[in-house]
């Protein structure tokens, strides 16, 4: 393990930030190093503090003439040797997708903040939404898979962005952080803690990039520079990045491997947060902003004697499968809230036995505590 | 590719992907042949390209490190990892297709940033990889697998473009000049500023048995009578330049 503890960058205390300031923060923390960007409503803020704060930790900030570029300098830093990071909301999410299956299948640490928006299309550019879950999974063609970390708070946009950055570097893969409008411009009280654990890109000298002896490995990652003559290439290649475009072997092996490191390590990487399910019959699932409302929708309902819970998503992707197993056995009612038309609500019906309940709101406004306590009333 | 130069070969790449005839091999060469010269050492040089046949000049044949990239996107990923670490010399090495139609964006903002990189872009007028679909610079009236009555549209005077967009060293040449075209890229190499050399590398496959060229050879010849230096360009004045190509330096560069 690479993982090391270290000083906040920030002087440890309170702080009134946005959700988009602590990104910004988090990023920073982690040793983000190298930042590039094109102006996006709701995200701009990031970039525009970032901008200054690189240069006071001697950082790279580059504002690019799009987000294809954007992301695409992202991970040309990262094999140069930096924690990179580029943030965006839908329309850019939208232009990076080739460049996100690249980073995959060259196994590049890179990390993604998309301040959600509502879509599709233009959409409402200052509205909330949370429509872009499908596409940070399946975005890219090809199969590969990424991490999705969903914060709801400021403190987690924070947090998130720190741990992104740490699975990133960890699993050599594509990590979002994938923010609401209503989070990313919300200002709340959160808090720096005075020690961090970061997570340092892992080097063996000399040993292959890109393949390792088992068939779920994370290889070593070098960079560009240190004089092992690296050949990186999004074409299908061998345990040294030869290219190999028409070895059925090779192609199997590595988009298998790419796979498996992920899925194989769901345990490690999933978080999820439960409330109230001791003896819940209906369980709201919820993630992101909507989360909020719906804590605060089952609490309202306990108080009334209601056996309502709460399954909080920290992680969509990996989807927390195991979790619906086990949930739909458990309870008589899963009940999903989002900003959304049922993204994550399709996912859990095809791993929980019991009745999925998928309510959807996409008017550019969060989802109202009191829809989800009188929806509950209803089921419960 | 000249034995001397093999030093600079990735180890166990032992041949090269192109048609017999493709002038990418001279431009090959000649790259290695000017850092050769300049003793520039791999271990410094980062070599990136997009995708497309000049995509596979640097990737793998040298023995440096290599960032083989998506379609039009070289020059954006260069930008981060010579932005990160400036002690890389970065080269792309891209084709026209690549560099100037998928990634004609990337092209001019690096031209007008100034980047630090050299861009060499594989000229050879068509989609050679994909089979022989127009490029933005193929001629006016040339045939190809999208324009069997004739290209219809103007090509792009790729050295006006990058030096419109401010770039300081802009040169083109063919590769039947092997000799310039090296001392250009030598000139480029040293520079510490964006640099850009249009280099002209005949496709028999996809362009030339499309357009009556008989063979490699017959190519080649054209190929090296139509090139004419700017002063003779200046001579012959716009109407004299049809069917010729007008080579040299057109923005001298700064160190």
């Amino acid at each position: 393990m690479a993982l090391r503890e270290i000083d906040s960058l920030l002087p440890p205390g309170s702080y009134y930030f946005s959700g988009n300031e602590a990104a910004t923060e988090g990023a920073l923390a982690a040793g983000c190093r190298y930042y590039a960007g094109y102006p996006i409503t709701p995200s701009s803020e990031i970039m525009e503090r970032i901008a200054v704060r690189l240069k006071e930790v001697s950082g790279v900030f580059m504002q690019m003439e799009d987000e294809i570029a954007s992301i695409c300098s992202v991970i040309g830093a990262a094999w140069a040797g930096a924690k990179a990071m580029t943030a965006t909301s839908g329309p850019g999410f939208s232009l990076m997708q080739e460049a996100i299956g690249y980073g995959a299948f060259t196994e590049t640490p890179l990390v993604i903040v998309d301040v959600q928006r509502a879509g599709p299309g233009t959409g409402q550019a200052t509205r909330v939404g949370s429509g872009d879950h499908m596409q940070a999974k399946w975005g890219s063609h090809g199969d590969y898979q990424v991490i999705e970390l969903s914060p709801w708070s400021v403190q987690e946009m924070y947090d998130l962005t720190i741990d992104a950055f740490n699975l990133a570097e960890q699993y050599r893969v594509p990590v979002f952080v994938m923010g609401e409008e209503a989070v990313g411009h919300l200002r709340e009280r959160m808090d720096v803690k005075p020690r961090l654990s970061i997570f340092d890109r892992v080097k063996k000298k000399g040993a292959p990039p890109f393949g390792t002896p088992e068939d779920d490995g994370v290889p070593p990652m070098p960079s560009f520079g240190e004089g092992e003559k690296l050949l990186v290439t999004g074409s299908t290649h061998d345990e040294f990045g030869i290219r190999k475009t028409d070895d059925p072997v090779a192609h199997e092996k590595l988009v298998s491997r790419i796979n498996k490191k992920i899925l194989n390590r769901r345990e490690q990487i999933i978080r999820t947060e439960a409330y109230h399910l001791e003896d819940a019959t209906c369980v709201v699932v919820a993630y992101g902003f909507t989360a909020r409302s719906a804590l605060y929708a089952v609490n309202k309902l306990r108080e009334e004697g209601g056996r309502a819970g709460l399954v909080r998503l920290k992680t969509i992707w990996p989807f927390p499968d195991t979790v619906f197993q086990e949930l739909g056995n458990k309870v008589g009612k899963i009940f999903v809230p989002e900003m959304n038309m049922g993204q994550v609500a399709g996912e859990i019906m095809k791993y929980a036995e019991c009745d999925v309940l998928s309510y959807v709101q996409t008017n550019g406004e969060i989802i109202d505590p009191h829809t989800i306590i009188e929806k509950l009333r209803g089921l419960l | 590719m000249a034995r001397d130069l093999e030093r600079y070969l990735r180890p166990n790449v032992k041949s090269t992907p192109f048609c017999p005839g493709c002038g990418h091999g001279i431009l090959m060469n000649q790259v290695l042949r000017a850092m050769d010269e300049l003793k520039l050492p791999m271990e410094k040089m980062l070599f990136v390209s997009g995708i497309g046949c000049a995509a596979w000049i640097p990737s793998p044949h040298f023995n440096a490190d290599t960032l083989h990239t998506l379609h039009g996107r070289s020059i954006a990923f260069a930008t981060g990892a010579k932005m990160f670490n400036p002690g890389l010399k970065v080269v792309v090495i891209s084709g026209d297709g690549d560099l100037t139609s998928i990634g004609g964006n990337h092209l001019i903002h690096a031209a007008r940033r100034d980047i630090e990189m050299t861009v060499i872009c594989a000229n050879n007028m068509i989609y050679g990889m994909t089979g022989g679909q127009v490029a933005s610079t193929t001629p006016v009236g040339a045939l190809s697998a999208t324009t069997t009555e004739g290209s219809l549209y103007r090509p792009f005077d790729l050295c006006k473009l990058v030096q419109g967009a401010g770039g300081t060293f802009v040169a083109r040449y063919s590769v039947t000049q092997p000799v310039s075209l090296k001392d250009a890229i030598k000139k480029a190499l040293t520079m510490k500023h964006f640099t850009f050399i249009d280099v002209l590398s005949p496709c028999p496959t996809q362009y030339g048995r499309r357009n009556r060229y008989d063979s490699p050879a017959a190519m080649l010849k054209t190929l090296m009578e139509s090139c004419i230096t700017v002063d003779e360009g200046e001579r012959l004045g716009p109407e004299g330049l049809e069917g010729k190509i007008v080579t040299g330096e057109f923005s001298h560069g700064r160190a």
